[in-house]
């Protein structure tokens, strides 16, 4: 069981989370004209990473934010976490 | 019976307390402190099992966890359970065990003609021989495998016994309780450090139970008594004993089974049967020992052939001789130590020693007491069937290819040492990729990969001196970094027999014309020969030798196998072991009873039980309950000897007709506040919501991002910057996430908050032509006329002094209203409601009517909105806004979503009228087309219409648009049925909807 770094309330285990996979994923504007592909890329096309993998997860049954987490998808080893408006440098 | 087999003067056992058992029906007795194993052995009895495979007699190989052989059925307090390890059972009194693996008994067993058909079964037997034909696999085959393996049953009785979880976070998790895990405990525990120090056995101590060393003038048994009882003094230590680790995960989350009762024949009131503790640790230490590994020779599997660790252990923990004419069989020291307790106990053995000269000062304590040593000497079989009567041994040449001429000497015990192998699984379980040591032909860890460090003999460290150093420093130092204390502890003087080197001598060679069965796994039955074979076939990775042959595979995990099967292959491949490699270990380390990781979660407590703040009243009135979610709703209200059927059709009727009430508080309830609020429905649903004015309500569709209906529901604008919106049941909390991941990651710059509010409101639907005329009744002061409440309206009123919230919204499609009152009120409203109600003919209604009212309107509900389908299958389109943008409005572009044959909702009536349609029914054009007969769409949903009586269906089904009139046949394999069918409006009644604006 995963132990998360949430950056609002701590270290806490992976059961009072909730997976919301790719973070690096970008929902194109409103109102903007979006070809096929974008669109494609966006709903259904991810790059399922083996290594080190920028992600979202929900702290649901905790503050309900949710955070991104840098973690290696082979290890699970988590390097760091970052707010939802945090930049990730 | 008399212990014969018991000697005084030995034994950590209370033979004050004598205790009485049975084994395959014969009474014994044995004490307090006992195993199973070593009462049965106290007692002279050898034989306990059969083999897996070819049923050969069994006796005990371990004293412990490593036990390969001695499996057995257990019962107590009624119940029974298998796969018990007769080596780690306590003894307490009216135990009861019997032997698996045998038909008809332990002594005679038919199965072990295997034995003798052996050659028809090596390596690879199951896959060769069951594979065809293929029909002969369930009926043949199958039974055939079924009976003549397994260990033992399991009960089919309800588990009457309670199993534990905690959570349980600490700095230093310690797993084995020798001499390494004593003294880290002991040096962290005096930084101050939160200890948790866990030993699978009953005693503490591990090897200083049966090792003649000294630790600071006292003998190590006594230092670690010594040791155990200050730690248990201490507030910031947990010390637990039966708990084994079995589990090592990811980020140091270690699982531990604590056997609570096992040992005692009954479980203590209010006591677990196993406790299953997780447990979070900054820091591990692994000081989980080493086990002994045998030495191969032929028929080394006859009970009598046993550990020579094993031996000393029952001796000195049990007061137990395992044989009166003991042959040591040994290639190091350990061997030697065994023998001078069996002298010193006044029993006579014979040492072979595979070396040629091997010097040390154990071996010379040996020689002193007069000990028959025979050096270069080797056992090359065991005789005797069910219990060894003697041995076949011969001299060894220097390169240990050459049997000298056989002699055969009289012996009733084997004991026999290969050295030690480190017990590195929960290092490999961590993630630690292992190491092989060749001075010790064995693996050890390599570079850590979380928080862990291994000391000790599971560190192939095999001297007291530098263990007790090592562990004495990982304790303080680890516990440093934590608490920053730097207590110092002096390092006590350690007295202790220097050893020899050890020969990498393991597997006896065959003599000449002889074709002895030499197990490497004595519970799966693989001897050398399966591992040639597998070898001979092609197998070349050791995980498929391993699955092949089933070496490793059995309950005990290969703990005595593992390495020999390494050594053998990489013989016969002339590759070094760690060329080899190892298989991968995985948790559990021991068989963990399902219960124990199931724990409190079974039957009702298997997920909660959400109930109504009516909940009381719906019990009260013959409500028939029904799981919805984690929802517990009334299906229906029983009146008489009605049954579902019966009464649903009158909860229905009487909606239509006069007015019924349901209790809807399972609707998911968030508040959406904030200047933006309105901002974020129109992107969140479909339609249009920036111009909704106060004190109205609108239904709304909202997508995911793939153009897929996600939920469905009415939301309200209470005032300015406040909405109330509703989901379906089941699709609360996922809505909640959904708008929350749009808030926080999308949409930040929107000025909106949300929070779940279906536990403050109690909900009930007041339904029915009359309902009008109740409601004035309940809300005398409000104006609830068409104009004064118009359909969608929303306003509050004051309930007999309670406040609430009056929504016109229909789901039935009749004249509706629902109102909600904070929770603690609920059960006051819907008295009131149902008293006010008697003079219009109120009655309750349960799912079941609710559902039979919205199938016959055609409204969707969650068997429509399934997942699968978009917003024109369920004739919602025209709730679909062309000119704005919202979630998943892209997606309905895709080519599929926009065919011309595109699935669409349809009604669908049986031509008789009479045959209700199996939901999940196939919709075809050919009954007599054949298999697989093209699908043309699916029954959703069924019920019987109150409107028309006779049965009504929705469905989901290819180019619906344009198949109103035809007829179709509903199948349904599954239930035998195909009903010819007439496909009509979804809009079965009332297709106007003037009923609810009315
Ligand atoms: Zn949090």
């Amino acid at each position: 069981m995963l132990y998360i770094n949430c950056p609002h309330c701590g270290m806490r285990s992976q059961n009072e989370f909730s997976y919301g996979g790719d973070a690096s994923v970008k929902r194109p504007e409103l109102n903007k004209e979006v070809s096929d592909q974008e669109w494609d890329n966006f709903v259904y096309n991810r790059k399922s990473l083996r290594g080190k993998h920028l992600e979202l997860w929900q702290h649901i049954s905790g503050c309900r934010q949710w955070i991104k987490v840098e973690r290696d998808t082979a290890t699970h080893e988590i390097f760091r976490t970052f707010k939802a408006d945090e930049e990730v440098a | 019976m008399t212990q014969a087999f018991r000697i005084e003067n030995s034994g950590l056992i209370n033979r004050d307390k004598k205790l009485s058992f049975k084994f395959n029906g014969k009474t014994y007795f044995g004490y307090e402190g006992d195993t199973l194993a070593s009462a049965l052995l106290a007692n002279g009895v050898h034989l306990v099992g059969r083999s897996f495979k070819y049923h050969r007699p069994r006796g005990f190989f371990g004293a412990g966890v490593d036990e390969p052989y001695a499996v057995v059925q257990l019962y107590r307090n009624g119940e029974t359970e298998p796969n018990i390890k007769a080596t780690e059972q306590e003894l307490f009194e009216g135990l009861e065990a019997k032997s698996v693996n045998c038909w008809p008994s332990v002594n005679f067993d038919i199965g072990a003609i295997n034995n003798f058909l052996r050659i028809f079964l090596p390596a690879g037997f199951y896959y060769k021989t069951f594979m065809w034909p293929k029909s002969f696999w369930y009926r043949i085959y199958e039974p055939f495998i079924r009976k003549a393996a397994g260990l033992g049953v399991a009960s089919i009785k309800h588990d009457k016994e309670r199993y534990e979880h905690k959570y349980e976070y600490c700095d230093l998790l310690i797993a084995g309780s020798g001499p390494s895990g004593l003294a880290s405990a002991y040096a962290a525990a005096k930084n101050g450090a939160k200890v948790i120090l866990a030993e699978d056995k009953p005693r503490f101590g591990g090897s200083l139970l049966t090792s003649d060393v000294n630790i600071g003038n006292q003998s190590g048994k006594d230092w670690a008594e010594g040791i155990i009882a200050e730690l248990k003094t201490m507030p910031n230590v947990v010390v637990k004993n039966r708990s084994q680790i079995f589990g090592y995960y990811d980020h140091n989350m270690l699982v531990m089974s604590e056997k609570v009762s096992d040992h005692l024949p009954t479980t203590k009131k209010y006591h677990p049967n196993k406790r299953l503790w997780y447990i979070r640790a900054k820091e591990v230490l692994i000081s989980s020992g080493s086990i002994e590994r045998p030495i191969v020779f032929g028929n080394n599997d006859t009970p009598g052939v046993m550990l020579s660790s094993a031996a000393k252990e029952y001796l000195k923990v049990y007061g137990v001789l395992v044989g009166r004419k003991p042959l040591v069989f040994t290639n190091n020291d350990s061997g030697y130590e065994t023998a001078i307790e069996f002298k010193k106990h006044g029993v006579d053995p014979v040492v072979l020693d595979s070396r040629k000269n091997p010097e040390s000062e154990i071996i010379d304590e040996a020689k002193n007491l007069g000990i028959n040593i025979k050096n270069s000497y080797v056992v090359v079989a065991a005789q005797g069937y069910k219990k060894v009567k003697s041995a076949d041994i011969a001299s060894i040449s220097e390169d240990k290819k050459q049997l000298g001429k056989i002699e055969n000497i009289e012996c009733d015990c084997i004991c026999v040492s290969g050295f030690w192998t480190p017990t590195i699984h929960l290092a490999s379980q961590s993630g630690n990729k292992t190491k092989f040591k060749e001075e010790i032909d064995a693996f050890i860890p390599g570079q850590s990969k979380q928080n862990e460090i291994t000391l000790g003999a599971a560190n192939g460290v095999f001297t007291l001196e530098e263990t007790l150093k090592t562990s004495f420093k990982a304790g303080s130092e680890l516990s440093k970094k934590i608490t920053e204390n730097d207590n110092e502890i002096s390092i006590p003087n350690v007295v202790e027999k220097k050893s020899s080197q050890h020969d990498k001598f393991w597997c006896v060679p065959l003599p000449k014309g002889k074709n002895y069965k030499r197990f490497l796994d004595f519970q799966n039955d693989v001897a050398v020969s399966d591992i040639e074979i597998a070898l001979r076939e092609g197998y070349r990775s050791i995980e498929h030798v391993k699955r092949y042959t089933t070496l490793g595979m059995a309950t005990d995990q290969g703990k005595t196998s593992n390495l020999n099967g390494l050594q053998l292959v990489s013989e016969i491949e002339n590759k070094v072991v760690p060329a080899v490699g190892h298989t991968t270990f995985r948790p559990p380390y021991t068989p963990v009873s399902i219960g124990a990781i199931v724990g409190r979660e079974v039957g009702k407590h298997s997920k909660p039980t959400r109930k109504s703040p009516m909940h009381s009243w719906h019990e009260k009135n013959n409500a028939v309950f029904v799981d919805a979610g984690v929802w517990l709703r009334p299906r229906y209200y029983k009146r008489g000897n009605e049954n579902l059927f019966e009464a649903s059709k009158r909860e229905a009727k009487n909606v239509r007709t006069n007015v019924g009430v349901c209790d809807v508080t399972t609707l998911g309830k968030i508040d959406v506040k904030g200047p933006d609020a309105a901002e974020l429905l129109n992107r969140v649903y479909t339609n249009a919501w920036l111009k909704l004015p106060v004190g109205k309500a609108r239904y709304g569709v909202m997508l995911r991002e793939d153009g897929i209906v996600m939920d469905d529901g009415t939301t309200t604008r209470i005032s300015e910057n406040h909405y109330h919106m509703t989901t379906t049941t089941a699709q609360a909390a996922n809505v909640l996430s959904h708008l929350e991941y749009y808030l926080q990651l999308v949409w930040p710059e929107l000025n909106v908050n949300v929070v779940s509010t279906t536990e403050q409101w109690a909900g009930a639907a007041i339904a029915g032509p009359k309902s009008r005329d109740l409601l004035q009744k309940l809300f005398p002061n409000s104006d609830v006329s068409n104009e004064g409440l118009p359909f969608m309206g929303y306003m509050e009123g004051d309930l007999f002094g309670v406040k609430a919230r009056i929504f016109r919204i229909s789901f039935s499609g009749e004249l509706a209203y629902e109102v909600n009152v904070e929770s603690d009120y609920g059960n006051f409203m819907w008295e009131k409601i149902m008293e006010v109600g008697k003079e219009f003919n109120i009655q309750p209604y349960g799912t079941e009517a609710l559902s039979t009212l919205r199938i016959e309107m055609g409204h969707v509900a969650g068997s429509e909105l399934d997942g699968r389908t978009i917003p024109f299958d369920n004739a919602l389109e025209g709730l679909v806004s062309k000119k704005k943008d919202f979630i998943g409005k892209r997606s309905l572009q895709r080519s599929a979503f926009i065919a011309e044959d595109r699935q669409r909702i349809v009604g669908v009536v049986p031509l008789d009228k009479q045959t209700s349609i199996p939901e999940g029914s196939h919709l075809v054009k050919d009954d007599k087309a054949p298999l697989p007969n093209p699908k043309l769409g699916h029954i959703s949903a069924s019920c019987w219409s109150v409107e028309y009586d006779n049965p009504f269906s929705l469905a989901i089904l290819k180019d619906g648009k344009n198949m109103i009139g035809q007829k179709l046949f509903a199948m349904s394999p599954l239930k035998n049925k195909v009903i010819p069918v007439e496909i009509v409006s979804s809009h079965y009644v009332d297709p106007k909807g003037e009923r609810v604006r009315s």
